[in-house]
């Protein structure tokens, strides 16, 4: 895997190298800050789009223009000065990185330790110049062409527009519309780039798209793009995100993901984000405020959200289904943390059109130190949604005095032939649980992971195997010292 | 193995015990008797390290080191352990892995390496017999869902695992039917040697037809105020408390 990660990233610096040419200017290739119309087309220049896409753009900006940036979520921050961000910046050049982990901020190195990651992913992670090794590159060949061979289709979204233009017109903005919400609109004007990805009908994708992403994520920055279409029969297993921390300078972060699942296919999209969430006073951390949906459009299809999220300052965030097919289901499964001085508010939405068809939510809200965790969860029912199902769960856990956990669960039911479960619990770290772990011998670090973990074994155990165990420890890392 | 002396302690400000002195030797079993409130679960607690008991005056030497300086889970790990007269719930945590945790606490703080898993599952097997517990519980949360007996029966299952060298059982009999008191005094018994000791707190004598105790203690308002051997349990049943009490006054 680390040598898929090397190639990867390698390959693509490289090309971008290539594309905007080794001597060009950097200044010349970075905006200055701010945002209007020329901006987009200069964007969408640049990745010599074609006119729709173009047009695309514009038309969102035009939207987002006119729409307010929302403050209903439970979250409280700074005023964002969207004039004041840079919405295009060439890729770094590799030699602008540290030289060696040497010059890397040892706090970084220190946590990349605790979580296990072997010292050259550290060098990707931490963007260390890395020397080429050309030998590798036929690993990451080899896995395009086990991909290619299945008719698997996953590369950049921009270079999808170019070689796959149909799906891309067909499918971009059909879930998440470009007049969706505040942040969807401006990241349907200004997206840089993000994944693409196709399973042609009755194809089961022979990997978990994981690997690659762990790279893949390097270059999509702050306004990520991604588009996942699982056709009829289909089945896809996605991995985003990294248990390790990333060095980040852009504090806005606003994605869009769509997925669509056509009859019997399947898409699981796992999330493990773990952005810099600030210092103690919550200075200097990630807004992210994404925008997630997937649409099961066809019968007796299924779409799996299951996220773990320790990380950034403000997290906005709600992974949703719509559930369009009979018989199609929706699964929602997290476990969101906040510690430090992080808030919090995310949850899901599902949304019952076909007859018969299922959501499950699990929602685990863990808040240590001066933490806010916020579930905010909808489910609707449509009169369409005869014999629809929900069953909902959400628990909170509280480590220490001073972290909040709030809980708002909305149910819209119009139809009287559905049936609807919901269960919540609110719950604290006693400190006669630690007292009983430690006389067993249990040192009262461990009491709480043991205690932690017990609490979100249900999500976990969702998760691709390696990941449940790297999640379990970004946990113990993240709640390291918050105790005491 | 331990040598108390007098231990004065107070809880949020109120005198609990009130200058105690005992000393007990491996291989012995004392008994702690006393009426409610005379402060025998303090003496378990503040002698397993628990922070809400505040130490005012005295000493307690432990293996020739000073217990009362020693964190709880060193306590534990040097082999102190106390079944709790209420053990506590822990949602979530697999009463297996927990086991296992604290094992392995117990064999890193020895510097040994982590139980093999099968090495782990074989010992677990065995102990579990010696207490007659379901083997389903052990795939439960650790005390959730237990009914009374069964909570008690698991502490001294885990008693079991741990091996402790110094054994505080608070107030174990309450809450348990004759037939569970048999199962948990023979397990307790099964695990008495020359190396070991055992501190048994309890209100009646009736656990201690089982646990025979060696010497027998009774406790009364913070003090010790009577000690001898398994008769003096007898005769406190008999005669209950207050005339026992009574006749040390006069």
């Amino acid at each position: 895997m680390k040598q898929d990660s090397e190639t990867e990233m390698l390959k693509e610096y490289a090309e971008q190298d290539y594309k905007y040419g080794f001597v060009t200017d950097i200044e010349s290739e970075t905006l200055p800050p701010g945002l209007n119309e020329d901006v987009i087309r200069f964007i969408s220049k640049k990745k010599d789009e074609p006119e729709w896409l173009t047009d695309w753009r514009l038309k969102a900006y035009s939207i987002w223009k006119k729409m307010e940036e929302p403050h209903w979520a439970n979250i409280d921050y700074d005023p964002i000065d969207y004039q004041a961000i840079s919405y295009y910046s060439a890729p770094k050049n590799l030699s602008d990185g540290p030289k060696s982990l040497d010059e890397v901020d040892p706090e970084l190195i220190e946590t990349y330790n605790k979580l296990g990651i072997p010292l050259e992913e550290q060098e990707v992670l931490a963007g260390v110049a890395v020397d080429a090794v050309f030998d590798s590159m036929s690993v990451a060949t080899t896995f395009r062409e086990r991909l290619a061979e299945k008719g698997v289709i996953f590369c950049p979204i921009s270079e999808a527009v170019k070689d796959h233009p149909e799906l891309v017109k067909k499918y971009l903005g059909s879930v998440i519309p470009r007049n969706d919400n505040y942040f969807a609109a401006l990241n349907s004007a200004v997206f840089t780039d993000g994944s693409f990805c196709y399973i042609p009908p009755g194809t089961k994708c022979p990997m978990e798209l994981s690997t690659y992403f762990r790279i893949n994520e390097q270059n999509t920055g702050q306004f990520e793009r991604t588009l996942i279409i699982a056709d009829k029969g289909a089945y896809v297993s996605y991995l985003e995100g990294c248990t390790a921390p990333k060095r980040d300078e852009n504090q806005l972060h606003a994605a869009v993901v769509e997925l669509v699942t056509l009859d019997d296919a399947e898409i699981k999209y796992s999330t493990v984000q773990n952005w810099y969430p600030g210092d103690k006073e919550g200075k200097g951390g990630i807004y992210n405020f994404v925008t997630k949906r997937g649409a099961c459009r066809g019968n007796s299809s299924k779409i799996t959200w299951t996220q773990v999220e320790t990380g950034s300052s403000i997290t906005w965030k709600y992974p949703s289904c719509v559930l369009h097919g009979d018989n199609s289901k929706g699964e929602f499964y997290s476990v969101a943390l906040s510690a430090l001085k992080q808030q919090a508010d995310t949850g899901t939405k599902m949304i019952h059109i076909g007859k018969n068809t299922k959501s499950t939510i699990i929602s685990k809200g863990i808040s240590a130190e001066k933490g806010q965790n916020t579930y905010r969860g909808q489910v609707m029912i449509n009169k369409s949604a005869t014999g629809a199902r929900n069953y909902s769960q959400c628990d909170s856990l509280l480590i220490g005095e001073e972290c909040g956990a709030h809980t708002f669960p909305y149910l819209d039911i119009k139809n009287k032939k559905s049936h609807i479960e919901h269960e919540a619990s609110t719950s604290k770290i006693g400190e006669d649980q630690i007292y009983y772990c430690k006389q067993r011998g249990i040192s009262e670090e461990d009491a709480i992971n043991l205690i932690v973990n017990g609490f979100c074994k249900e999500v976990f155990k969702e998760l691709p195997m390696e990941f449940a165990v790297e999640a379990q420890r970004l946990l113990e890392v993240s709640l390291e010292g918050s105790v005491g | 193995m331990i040598k108390i002396k007098n231990l004065h302690v107070e809880v949020e400000g109120t005198k609990i015990l009130k200058g105690i002195d005992l000393d007990v030797n491996a291989g012995e079993t004392h008994a702690i008797m006393g009426p409610n409130g005379s402060g025998k679960s303090t003496l378990a607690q503040v002698l397993a390290g628990h922070e809400d008991y505040e130490v005012t005056q005295g000493s307690v030497d432990y293996l020739g080191n000073d217990l009362l300086d020693m964190d709880v889970d060193e306590r534990a790990c040097e082999g102190v352990f106390l079944a709790f007269q209420y053990p506590v719930e822990l949602p979530g945590v697999n009463n297996t892995y927990f086991l296992k945790s604290a094992l392995n606490a117990h064999r890193k703080y020895r510097g040994e390496s982590e139980i093999d898993a099968m090495d782990f599952m074989e010992l677990i097997s065995d102990k579990i017999k010696l207490l007659n517990l379901k083997e389903s519980l052990l795939k439960r949360p650790v005390n959730e869902g237990f009914s009374g007996g069964e909570k008690k029966r698991n502490e001294i299952f885990q008693m079991a695992v741990l091996e402790p060298k110094l054994a505080l059982l608070d107030e174990t009999d309450s809450g348990l039917d004759i037939d569970a008191l048999r199962v948990v005094s023979n397990g307790v018994n099964a695990m008495r040697n020359e190396e070991n000791a055992t501190i048994v707190v309890t209100h009646y004598q009736r656990l201690l037809n089982y646990i025979i105790p060696d010497f027998v203690h009774v406790l009364v308002d913070g003090k010790i105020i009577r000690s001898g051997n398994k008769d003096l349990a007898i005769e406190l049943e008999e005669k209950g408390y207050d005339k026992i009490i009574e006749g040390i006054k006069t």
